[in-house]
């Protein structure tokens, strides 16, 4: 650990409380389109022309979600500031930054969308960029915790059996999915498309999870992230299943029917979790597997 | 790409954004104005009735639930039911709509002066269905103590998305283009939905609850006449109605 990374105990927990904030927004932002609130309050910023409309029908989701969409704005300047200001990681003082912008972009698509009556285009960049907002988030505090500025339980990269690359396609193809979904639920593709890239996301996270398991488990750390990360895949493919069977047998109910709003909403939460679990598996990757080549070069040396 | 381009790009390209999404479609009401006033024969005059049977068991439709807004629930002394499918107790269809879908002579047709109403009452849509003509006024009523967005989805003509406060002034809308059907729908209360069809003539009507409709002042001429249902989808026939003369046709949905 160098010297001027000292853990600060309240930045991470002021971190984690923003994490655990923005997993909540996106349940409430799935509740909103489940609930088919979106344009419930047609006006933006204010809502019927006040900060407090009356708490309604599908204002009390749609309003709510706007409510807590500001605290977690509120937040997350705060967090961007503390960072600015306590933490000598300039990398990590940028990633405030960035989850800064991320946070303000994410309103204003929001506003848009309700302005311009759902596009599906803005709609669908809403929705993505909320997951990559809440894998941002989990990073921070990542980054912040005690565990990270220790010293990592380092391993080398097993020729035969390489994983570093391997660790960034998940998330990448974990994204794509989740906007396919987002997609799908604006109506902009039917859901095909992402019941069929559902095999393919959840066969690469199993392959990097299995060859970790198998080759890398050795190395705790790894070990225990890709378990989770195993657990909230297969959850999230349940989820997915009983979310489409739920919406073809409730298909001619007036909507929404609560059971598929229930299994839709968990979907989309457990969506954000693979994410980060996703992010966070190839974070502890880079960081304590030690490069083969790097490796062979320390053993030539 | 040079970087001051793609600097400019980047500053830029959120303004196209918005400037994409500002432009919505303008009513295109110059084809209609370059046309002859329309101008029916009294004397000649006819009139087009029908029926609309439905054959098979007619399904029940679910009870809806207001549990969301009480006021709403409170205004029903009985549970209220979607109106997607209601099969009169005759064995016919309520809620088609009926037009003339062809062999209109071209010609721009006046708008009523009257505006028809659209109420939002127990939070429900009154009526579910109905037509006007293009250019006529909607006229929008919130008879009840909440709140209401009301969203006019419509695709043809621009589509928009108000407030509407409890027993608030009343809204005059206004559709240019030929648009059948589109729905109206309110997102505080998902489950209301209302369709209304913008037609470039007068000539259409609604089946009612012995599920019969009635085109009175129709000039004389054969055809095509059109029947829409929201979920059961459109058919079609042909008629000839002789000057002063009735002609009526019979339409059929099954489950």
């Amino acid at each position: 650990m160098a010297a001027n990374n000292v853990y600060r105990r309240g930045l991470h927990q002021w971190s984690i409380l923003l994490a655990v904030c923005t997993l909540f927004l996106v349940v409430a932002g799935g509740v909103v389109t489940s609930r088919d609130a979106g344009l419930s309050v047609p006006d933006w910023p204010l809502s019927y022309g006040k900060l407090m409309p009356p708490m309604e029908g599908g204002i009390f989701y749609e309003h709510g979600h706007r409510m807590i969409a500001t605290m977690v704005g509120i937040f997350t300047i705060v967090s961007m500031v503390w960072l600015w200001t306590a933490e000598h990681r300039n990398w990590l003082r940028k990633l405030g930054v960035v989850a800064l912008l991320a946070v303000i972009t994410q309103g204003t698509l929001g506003g848009l969308t309700v302005i311009y009556l759902l596009p599906w285009w803005i709609s669908t960049m809403h929705a993505t960029l909320a997951q990559l907002f809440f894998s941002t988030t989990v990073a921070i505090a990542v980054f912040t915790s005690r565990w990270w500025l220790a010293e990592p339980a380092m391993m080398s990269e097993i020729p035969a059996t390489p994983i570093r690359r391997l660790s960034m396609l998940a998330p990448i193809l974990v994204v794509c999915q989740l906007a396919l979904g987002a997609a799908a639920r604006h109506k902009a593709i039917g859901s095909i498309y992402h019941i069929c890239g559902s095999p393919i996301v959840s066969g690469v996270i199993l392959w990097v999870c299995l060859r970790i398991s198998v080759h890398y488990s050795g190395n705790h750390e790894l070990r225990r992230t890709a378990l989770t990360l195993t657990t909230i895949t297969f959850t999230q493919v349940f989820l997915g299943i009983a979310a489409f069977m739920t919406r073809i047998a409730y298909a001619d109910a007036v909507q929404p029917m609560p059971i598929m709003v229930t299994f839709t909403v968990l979907h989309v939460a457990v969506g954000a979790l693979t994410l980060a679990s996703s992010v966070a598996l190839a974070i502890i990757v880079q960081r304590n597997l030690v490069h083969r080549n790097l490796t062979l070069e320390v053993a030539s040396a | 790409m040079p970087e001051w381009n793609l600097k400019r790009f980047i500053g830029v390209a959120p303004l196209l954004l918005l400037a994409a999404c500002g432009s919505s479609p303008q009513p295109s009401t110059q084809v209609t104005a370059s046309l002859p006033e329309a101008h029916v024969d009294p004397a000649t005059a006819g009139t087009i009735s029908g029926r609309i049977l439905f054959e098979g068991e007619a399904p029940v439709m679910p009870v809806i639930d207001m549990g969301s807004n009480p006021q709403c629930e409170r205004q029903h002394k009985s549970p209220v039911r979607a109106q997607t499918v209601v099969v009169n107790t005759n064995k016919t269809l309520r809620n088609v709509y009926i037009h003339i879908k062809d062999g209109l002579a071209p010609a721009h047709w006046a708008p009523p002066a009257e505006p028809a109403k659209l109420d939002q009452n127990g939070c429900v849509y009154a009526p579910h269905v109905q037509g006007i003509v293009e250019g006529q006024a909607l006229e929008i009523l919130n008879s009840d103590p909440v709140n209401h967005n009301v969203h006019a989805e419509s695709q043809k003509n621009p589509a928009w998305n108000e407030s509407q406060a409890p027993r608030a002034e009343h809204k005059f809308k206004k559709f240019g283009n030929e648009e059948i059907l589109f729905p109206f729908t309110c997102s505080v209360h998902p489950w209301m939905r209302a369709w209304i069809g913008v037609s470039s003539h007068p000539f259409f009507a609604v089946s009612g609850e012995d599920g019969t409709f009635r085109i009175e002042g129709v000039p004389p001429g054969t055809y095509v006449i059109e029947a829409i249902h929201e979920k059961l989808g459109r058919k079609e026939g042909k008629l000839t109605l002789a000057p002063s003369g009735a002609a009526s046709i019979e339409f059929s949905y099954g489950s």
